[in-house]
């Protein structure tokens, strides 16, 4: 056997030392950006729950109202897509950033850095839809700030969101609160969002155009917990797709999950995108979809509540959360019956050679 | 989706596997040529529902994997080149050479761009004439017929802003390179349905006649793969050496001749040194003579230097089938997706990834 130890690597060992656009692709370079820069730096018990909005008591005590507070940008191209816009993006992934806290939205800002030259028609689009989101989610705009930048440094219109939420429950929906036994539910069919945008990016012509799945889900998880459900965790599946939500989840939680293939519904036509980018659509980013975690006897329960609204009619149960030997560890049974990894990809997905 | 989920059926799977499992009275070596084969051989977990005594070994057929360290370093430098707008696949970016990949460069001002079809790259060549457009022209004979569509089309319009980095590999020289190895352990092939839809596969009947091996084109999802393994175990099992064809639905004896045509026109065969088997004779495309004008390697005089691969990096035995990813010390350890070591590591459709990405169980070897 080769001694490792008199190794001569010819290639990198991986550290970057400028960022790439696989750093903000939701994979392992994003996780290690996170780890290396930024939680060293900002270090503090809140960041350290990894949760996609953060928790607290306005003061001490248990009687003391909760509040969740979190924060977005968004750097979209196109603008414009079948099914929405940044604007309806900007409005719904804050708010459903809150609701995956289990709170209710109540107020956001809004940033925005123009670029000189983008045409103020379509800054009235963008916001005139930020506005109908917001509307829809039963979130109000209070305050905002405006930015111009010169031409050629900004992509049309980069826009933030930061929204705060209360918590009307005494439920603590977190990765830690996560338990061997709990059911893995999601509201619908994944993988639309991200190959919506991916088929006018690149001029990829279907039947019928594929429509973004962008949606608000407070509502939706609002109803979960009047209903009563011990709801243990939620996870939006934005960037990264469902791979990536399930993996934070398993790591965070130190638990294992096992996810069922058959269960996790495609749409034909995006399956068939997908196959023709090479894409898997575990990875692909959705803007309306997320998986709730409740004990199994709620199970079918969960389920009822989610298909009786809009947001969740396709819902299924997807897989279940076991206490294996492999804390983080996310496998999948295949539709051929095996078992196999669902492991985080380096960065981005990239459409492959043949 | 029709063409897809049928070939995805749970059911068909299984009842191949019975099928095979009856047939199988010893053991026997397969090779699937493709790394998209190896791929949903991995992802399915195909091999867990074949018998003990059948061992499915993977092959060189991943263009990222074969793509020489020497060209690799190629594109960064010309990657990195102001006057020059580098077109690629997406999944070559992340190879890296001596020091830094794709990315990198394009992180540090390049001009990379991700593109689907070296057309699109042609078309950047039409519409900003003031930049030198080159395209990386990497892949097997599947890639080959766009490719040289590209260029004989950017000579027709008079492009004199366009031209491409060729390293293009042909699968038959490699299959008989492993065939004639005295170590070779094959006993029967899977060929690479893709690449026999350009070519047709006449040309593997005579080193199926020359090599006593069965060789079976076979296509990409489970139940074609499944097929292929049958078909390949039966003429093993009843003693016989042909080429048979298990993907009809894409292939047919003779190929697909006016791509083939123009990639006559376009390309002449060279010797090529592949990443981890070395020069093999007769294996590579090159840009013929009335085409020069559009070969990078000779608009941009780029001379060739000899790198070195890592010693403890079995990808050259990978890729022979003598190895398998999990019998590596370094896999998983020294060599993840993140950190390859090796060229069967850096691509997605590489054996040691796909074994990385759906086997891996952390610090531990791959069950």
């Amino acid at each position: 056997m080769t001694d490792l130890g008199d190794l001569q690597c010819p290639v990198p060992k991986g550290d970057y030392d400028r960022v790439l656009m696989a750093h903000g692709g939701g994979g392992r370079l994003m996780q290690r950006l996170l780890g290396e820069v930024f939680f060293p730096a900002f270090d503090n018990e809140l960041l350290e729950r990894r949760h996609d909005a953060a928790v607290f008591a306005l003061e001490r005590g248990l009687s003391s109202p909760r509040l969740a507070f979190t924060t977005d940008s968004y750097v979209i191209r196109p603008l414009f897509f079948p099914g929405g816009s940044i604007g309806h993006l900007a409005v719904d992934g804050t708010v459903n950033d809150l609701a995956m806290a289990g709170a209710r939205p109540l107020y956001l800002s809004t940033g925005f850095i123009l670029e000189e030259g983008f045409p103020v028609a379509d800054l009235r689009r963008v916001v005139q839809d930020m506005h109908d989101a917001a509307d829809a989610a039963g979130v109000s705009i209070v305050t905002g700030d405006t930015k111009v930048v010169e031409r050629g440094h900004g992509d049309g219109v980069y826009i933030n969101t930061a929204g705060v939420g209360i918590i009307e429950h005494d439920l603590v929906i977190e990765p830690a609160s996560v338990r061997p036994g709990d059911a893995i539910l999601i509201n619908g069919d994944i993988a639309r969002h991200g190959i919506a945008i991916m088929s006018v990016r690149e001029g990829l012509e279907f039947e019928s155009a594929i429509e973004s799945d962008c949606a608000p889900l407070a509502d939706l998880v609002g109803r979960l917990i009047a209903e009563g459900l011990a709801v243990h965790c939620l996870r939006d599946l934005t960037r990264g797709g469902l791979a990536a939500g399930v993996i934070e989840i398993a790591q965070a939680s130190g638990l294992q999950v096992e996810l069922r293939e058959t269960a996790i519904a495609v749409r034909d036509d995006v399956l068939g995108a997908c196959e023709i980018l090479g894409f898997d659509p575990l990875y692909v980013a959705n803007e309306g979809r997320f998986v709730t975690f409740v004990p199994a006897e709620q199970a079918e329960r969960a389920l009822a509540v989610l298909r009786a609204h809009p947001a969740g009619e396709g819902a299924a149960i997807i897989g279940q959360v076991t206490a294996g030997s492999h804390p983080g560890l996310v496998t999948m049974q295949t539709v051929t019956g095996t078992s196999r990894v669902v492991d985080l990809l380096s960065g981005e997905q990239l459409p492959r050679i043949c | 989706m029709r063409f897809v989920t049928e070939y995805r059926d749970a059911a068909a799977c299984r009842k191949l596997a019975e099928a095979i499992a009856r047939l199988v009275t010893r053991p026997w070596t397969l090779m699937e040529v493709c790394g998209g084969q190896t791929h949903s051989i991995i992802k399915f977990g195909l091999d867990q529902l074949l018998p003990e005594q059948v061992t499915l070994v993977h092959g060189p057929g991943c263009p990222v994997c074969v793509t020489p360290l020497e060209m690799i370093e190629k594109s960064l430098e010309l990657a990195a080149r102001p006057d020059v707008t580098f077109c690629s696949f997406g999944d070559m970016l992340r190879v890296p050479g001596k020091s830094q990949d794709l990315l990198a460069v394009k992180a540090g001002g390049g001009d990379v761009r991700i593109v689907y079809s070296p057309l699109d790259a042609v078309a950047v060549a039409q519409e900003e004439p003031e930049r030198e457009v080159v395209f990386f022209a990497v892949g097997f004979e599947t890639t080959a017929p766009g490719n040289a569509m590209a260029v004989y089309q950017a000579k027709e319009m008079g492009l004199t802003n366009f031209s491409m980095l060729v390293s293009h590999v042909l699968v038959p020289p490699a299959v008989e390179a492993l065939l004639s190895s005295p170590d070779c352990r094959v006993q029967g092939f899977l060929a690479a349905g893709h690449v026999c839809t350009v070519m047709g596969y006449g040309e593997y009947e005579p080193l199926a006649a020359k090599y006593g091996v069965p060789i079976v084109v076979t296509g990409f999802e489970p139940v074609d793969i499944l097929q292929g393994v049958h078909a390949c175990l039966k003429q093993l099992e009843e003693g016989r050496a042909e080429v048979e064809n298990a993907y009809a639905r894409s292939v047919r004896h003779e190929g697909n001749l006016p791509a083939q045509e123009l990639i006559r026109e376009v390309f002449e065969v060279v010797p090529r040194k592949w990443r981890g088997l070395g020069e093999i004779p007769r294996s590579g495309l090159s840009l013929r003579e009335p085409y020069a004008a559009l070969d990078a390697e000779k608009r941009f005089g780029l001379t060739e230097t000899e790198i070195p691969e890592p010693e403890a990096c079995l990808s050259g035995l990978v890729l022979q089938g003598l190895k398998r990813p999990p019998e590596c010390p370094a896999f998983g350890q020294e060599c993840t997706p993140e950190h390859p070591l090796g060229a069967t590591m850096v691509s997605s459709e590489g054996a040691c990834a796909a074994y990385y990405r759906y086997r891996h169980v952390g610090g531990e070897a791959p069950v």
